[in-house]
């Protein structure tokens, strides 16, 4: 593995019990770089952030960041990697009897012994990163789901990560926190000098942001490439994808016997 | 024969699941004794969470507390006074509650108000998806979350039960001294002399304090096992609540066999 990438599967299989959902997916992030998993629900597009993010162990195959197999880690030394990567989920996550403070104080008071002084300065930094400095005392039910968001981001970069991972982060926000978050996602990897994963299914939201992007479905990478690439693509499935369409490789009917056999066969009793 | 067939293999996999449930729990507490050191060390972590069990407790303690002492005061005396010991009161007042009903009805209390708190607390945490975000930021959630909650009951349990029996004391009291007029000096006395401190407190203390600990352990387990939906939330409250009493009604009978037998 080279010293620009930061994160690399190698043949990554996973199932819940029998049910399989990925099988052998290759993927790569280079430093620096953001990065779009997209597909369609349920294809394993989260269940590939846990696995970098160790939440989850690969059946076979390899996940690998900053060089290290996820595999050969310790509980302590997953910790230790992990200090090093922010998450942001899809609803937030944020602790709901903390203000939005110290959410984002949070991370720096389990892990530093900053003097208050300097946590407080350091949270208002990120919280203006944000733009929501003026909404420090605030508490998360008090905020609006886009505002929650950008709180759980201000805490996701609190120590500065070198992989901040986003699990839907445009699902169910209007279009302006949808620009907001999106415009975001791009500045502090820009700033931070971090990478980024970003899973989601919001298509002409990510495109524009993103470095690199794969497609996920039925557990494998089905397509890969660059924004302009992907948008120009004729991939039957990253087509249907891009433009929406509602029958395609994905198909519209779940899987059933010919509709004719159901209503004049033994369908009627 | 199917039929049976069908039962028997029903019977086994509730009886596979149930042990399997109970190792899981089993492997559960000693992780959390296991991280408790970096939780007991941040002491306000557990002194917060002895201020919502315990502190915000009192109040059902000590008004429930007042009405059993009251309660045994009216019933105690009506059936000594049958037997000529109407001056009894004070010992049977205070020796049922020190013994039995004072950890007893604390812990069943405390396990309707506090644990059934903890329980829904964890478990939305974890349904909102709170505890992984912890995790992720490399904070344990058995250390910052559970352990706390844990020692915040078992600290408050013994307190709480002593709180209700010295109320009940007080309610018997009220009752027996001030309404239907036992004569004062015999109600304490006889209580001050049959009363013993190793044998009735002691006893009772430690019974609170296992109590505890059975609450409090079923309370954080059921909000950490829960099923992560609203529905799991609320199965995993009734679950803490009637395992809490059964736990409380069960083990109040190994200990008392053990502790009063052949104690006059």
């Amino acid at each position: 593995m080279s010293d620009t990438t930061l994160v690399t599967l190698r043949d990554v299989r996973f199932a819940y019990g029998e049910r399989e959902i990925l099988q052998g997916v290759n993927l790569s992030v280079r430093r620096g770089q953001v990065v779009a998993i997209m597909g369609g629900s349920g294809c394993g597009k989260t269940t590939l952030l846990r696995l970098v993010g160790g939440q989850l162990r690969a059946s076979s195959g390899s996940v690998s960041v900053g060089g290290r197999n996820l595999a050969h880690l310790s509980h302590a030394e997953l910790y230790a990697l992990r200090r090093r990567m922010g998450m942001l989920f899809q609803f937030g996550a944020l602790f709901t009897d903390l203000s939005a403070f110290d959410n984002v104080a949070f991370p720096l008071r389990e892990h530093t012994d900053l003097p208050s002084e300097l946590v407080h300065d350091l949270v208002l930094m990120k919280l203006n990163a944000v733009g929501l400095r003026g909404a420090e005392h605030l508490k998360p039910a008090e905020l609006s789901g886009g505002m929650a968001r950008r709180v759980a981001l201000a805490r996701a970069v609190a120590l500065d990560p070198m992989l901040i991972m986003y699990d839907e982060p445009f699902a169910g926000l209007d279009p302006i926190s949808l620009g907001i978050i999106g415009q975001l996602i791009r500045r502090l990897n820009d700033a931070l000098g971090a990478s980024s994963i970003i899973v989601t299914h919001d298509v002409h939201e990510s495109l524009d942001i993103v470095d690199y992007v794969y497609f996920v479905s039925n557990g494998r990478i089905v397509a890969e490439g660059t924004p302009d690439e992907i948008r120009v693509s004729t991939d039957p499935f990253v087509h249907q994808f891009v433009h929406a369409e509602a029958d395609g490789p994905v198909p519209f009917h779940y899987p059933a016997p010919p509709f004719a056999e159901r209503l004049f066969g033994q369908g009627v009793a | 024969m199917s039929g049976a067939v069908v039962l028997l293999r029903r019977v086994g996999s509730v009886v596979n699941a149930g042990v399997a449930r109970l190792g899981f729990a089993a492997r559960f507490f000693l992780l959390l004794l296991r991280y408790s050191g970096q939780s007991l060390l941040r002491v306000h972590l557990t002194m917060r969470e002895i201020y919502f069990s315990g502190v915000l407790s009192l109040l059902i303690i000590i008004v429930s507390g007042l009405f059993v002492g009251m309660v045994l005061g009216l019933q105690g005396y009506e059936t000594l006074q049958r037997f000529g010991s109407g001056d009894a009161l004070g010992v049977l007042v205070a020796l049922s509650l020190t013994r039995e009903l004072g950890p007893v009805v604390a812990g069943l209390l405390f396990a309707s108000r506090a644990g059934s708190a903890v329980t829904a607390e964890i478990g939305l945490m974890k349904t909102t998806e709170q505890l992984k975000a912890m995790d992720m930021m490399a904070v344990n959630p058995l250390a910052r979350v559970v352990a706390p909650r844990f020692w915040g009951g078992v600290v408050s349990m013994p307190l709480l039960a002593a709180i209700f029996s010295a109320m009940g004391v007080f309610g018997g009291w009220l009752i027996g001294v001030v309404f239907i007029g036992v004569d004062e000096g015999a109600f304490w006395s006889q209580m001050q002399a049959a009363v013993d401190f190793r044998e009735d407190i002691v006893n009772g203390v430690i019974k609170s304090f296992v109590f505890g600990v059975a609450v409090a352990l079923i309370a954080v387990f059921e909000g950490y096992d829960c099923e992560p939906t609203a529905e799991g939330v609320s199965r995993a409250i009734t679950r803490t609540v009637v395992s809490s009493a059964l736990a409380i009604l069960a083990l109040d009978f190994v200990l008392t066999s053990f502790m009063f037998r052949g104690v006059s």
